[in-house]
């Protein structure tokens, strides 16, 4: 059985849905983020795509598209030591309780 | 290596479009937090600046499928300029005066023929020729054209209202994250008379992915 994000030759008989979503200002600056990082030598598509190839298979299931680079993001700058899991939680929680 | 928590907000779909940007906090998921936190961080920390993330969101906005069309109609209306495109993409859109940033993949450009027409797919994620398009469409991105693009391409094309016929030979190509590809489509008949301007405007996003053909001049009323 090929990983969750192999999907060529799955069975699936959906119909290809082509309407579009507008994206939110957060999907935008997190497709800007990883530009940007790139950019900074500090993110490489190859990178990027183990670590969504690292979410488990319910997560990556679950996710809309930006939440998945949301959370390879967040895999990349721990691995890479950019922050830590204690800044980015503490950081988290401060900005949860302030919306 | 997971995340830490699923919050099970994951949804495919359909954002609050009337409402953009952050002033409805409360509206905000656990993923939308998450990336407002890192890039906090990233901001204390000084390697980036609200700025220049705002400045990439702005870089990004501006490509567009016009910018390949541009490109393809060059080719159609030039065909030194073509033969420098189908072999070395960068040399021929450097004359166009498109440097691609130090960061994009190799980009390869194929030709559709009356014999052969490419599709393309990125099976593994969304790779796609975002220097010349822009972002990908949602449904390049979708489970269903992902999975079912390299098992039924003319079942998935003729959704998109292209029947190919049998003496068409389909060749499906699956992006990877150091090579992507631009499929330049078949000139439309009755085009022989339009000025390179006029036939950017028969090249489509779906054109240069190889789910359609260009428009006919007819179509947009130039027939």
């Amino acid at each position: 059985m090929p990983q969750v994000h192999d999907r060529g030759g799955w069975p699936n008989e959906d119909p290809i849905d082509q309407e579009e979503h507008n994206l939110s200002d957060w999907e935008r600056r997190v497709d800007a983020m990883h530009n940007v990082l790139s950019e900074k030598g500090l993110r490489r598509t190859d990178e990027m795509r183990r670590a969504i190839e690292s979410l488990d298979p319910a997560t990556y299931e679950a996710c809309s598209y930006y939440e998945r680079w949301t959370a390879a993001l967040e895999i990349m700058l721990l691995e890479k030591g950019v922050i830590t899991r204690e800044e980015l939680d503490g950081k988290f929680e401060e900005i949860r309780n302030r919306v | 290596m997971t995340i830490p928590e699923t919050p099970g907000n994951g949804h495919d779909g359909h954002d609050h479009e009337d409402h953009p940007g952050m002033a409805h906090d409360e509206e905000m998921g656990y993923y939308a937090l998450r990336a407002r936190a890192m890039e906090a961080l990233l901001v204390e920390k000084g390697i980036c600046s609200p700025d220049e993330i705002q400045g990439m969101v702005d870089r990004v906005e501006a490509r567009s499928p016009a910018d390949g069309a541009r490109v393809v109609a060059r080719a159609w209306a030039d065909p030194e300029f073509k033969a420098l495109l189908l072999s070395d993409p960068e040399a021929a859109l450097a004359q166009l005066g498109y440097s691609l940033p130090v960061t994009t993949p190799k980009l390869d450009v194929v030709e559709n023929t009356d014999k052969l027409h490419h599709l393309v797919v990125c099976t593994l994620c969304s790779c796609y020729p975002r220097a010349l398009l822009g972002r990908p469409p949602d449904w390049y991105k979708s489970l269903a054209y992902r999975s079912r693009a390299v098992v039924d391409p003319r079942g998935v094309i003729s959704e998109f209202g292209l029947d190919l016929g049998d003496d068409v030979e389909v060749l499906v190509l699956d992006s990877t994250a150091d090579l992507r590809y631009l499929v330049l489509p078949r000139r439309p008949e009755g085009s022989q008379e339009m000025t390179e301007e006029q036939l950017a405007e028969l090249v489509t996003r779906d054109s240069m992915i190889g789910v359609t053909n260009a428009r006919s001049p007819q179509a947009v009323g130039a027939g």
